[in-house]
């Protein structure tokens, strides 16, 4: 198996979250695109893990996703406050630190 | 090119095109379902690189408690339900440029690096839920145990993050923020 198929659509995967994070509107579907670079790291790292034969890429990609589910739900708990002051859950009315 | 080959191209389309939906589609719940599918074939991935517990994690949590959060606050934001236009921002050819430049910068890299190599699927170590957990509990106890405090701040900062603000026995709740004394005990 060449596991260069494998990094490639990681990084591709990679790319296709951070055009998300970048042109998404509102914060929630940028919480999704966020999620999709996670998951490409961690493609990343378990196939690094395969490539060198041992269990520590596999071990650094469960500890990813436990602080991906933390920051989720924080996140959220965020996102929903936010919607409840300002009763908009676009990332553009949410400009107060900008310029 | 063998038949593992074969499903991780399969396996990688899948991921590839709901990936894009995930990002280009119209309405929002389309998109975290979307989502599903990507999670889905990624874990799949995993399986076939023997990374077992991960993938099955990777359902568990992602599948099943992320995406299931996510739609959860869909509904509490009261988004749009259908299609609703406005969901890009304006600055889309800048977006599309830099993740052009940035995708093609990562690729030419790792071809670069990694074009000759090649792995056994067969052989060990295989990431079964036995070798994983030896492997946390002897080596990285540490960083499991710090992950354990995470979790719980996380949890903590949650509550603390969303619950409403609660009245002294004594105030009506309806009353305006302007006219409730202040004071530094009230957090």
């Amino acid at each position: 198996m060449t596991p260069i198929n494998l990094i490639v659509l990681s990084f591709v995967l990679f790319t296709i979250g951070a055009v998300g994070v970048l042109v998404r509107r509102n914060a929630i579907v940028m919480f999704m695109c966020v999620e999709l670079m996670l998951n490409a790291a961690n493609l990343a790292f378990v196939t690094f893990a395969r490539m060198h034969g041992n269990l520590d890429g596999q071990i650094a990609a469960f500890f990813v996703m436990v602080v991906a589910a933390a920051e989720v739900v924080v996140g959220l708990a965020i996102i929903v406050s936010i919607f409840r002051t300002r009763r908009t859950a676009s990332v553009d009315d949410a400009n107060l630190l900008k310029y | 090119m063998t038949p593992a080959d074969v499903v991780f191209l399969f396996l990688g389309a899948v991921t590839l095109g709901s990936a894009v939906l995930v990002v280009t589609t119209r309405q929002l719940v389309h998109a975290a379902l979307w989502l599903v599918v990507t999670f889905g074939a990624l874990a799949a991935s995993y399986l076939l690189l023997t990374a077992e517990f991960v993938a099955w994690v990777q359902v568990l949590i992602y599948v099943g408690a992320v995406v299931v959060l996510l739609l959860f606050g869909i509904m509490l934001t009261r988004a749009p339900i259908g299609r609703s236009e406005g969901l890009d921002s304006a600055n889309r050819p800048v977006a599309i440029a830099v993740a052009a430049a940035t995708a093609a910068l990562l690729v030419t890299v790792v071809v670069a690096g990694f074009r000759e190599a090649y792995v056994e699927l067969g052989d060990p170590p295989a990431g079964t839920s036995g070798q994983m957990g030896a492997s946390i509990f002897r080596t990285w106890v540490l960083p499991f145990e710090v992950l354990s405090l995470l979790l719980l701040a996380a949890l903590i900062g949650a509550i603390v993050l969303s619950r409403r603000e609660i009245q002294p026995p004594g105030e009506s709740s309806d009353e305006r923020p302007t006219e409730r004394p202040t004071g530094p005990g009230r957090g």
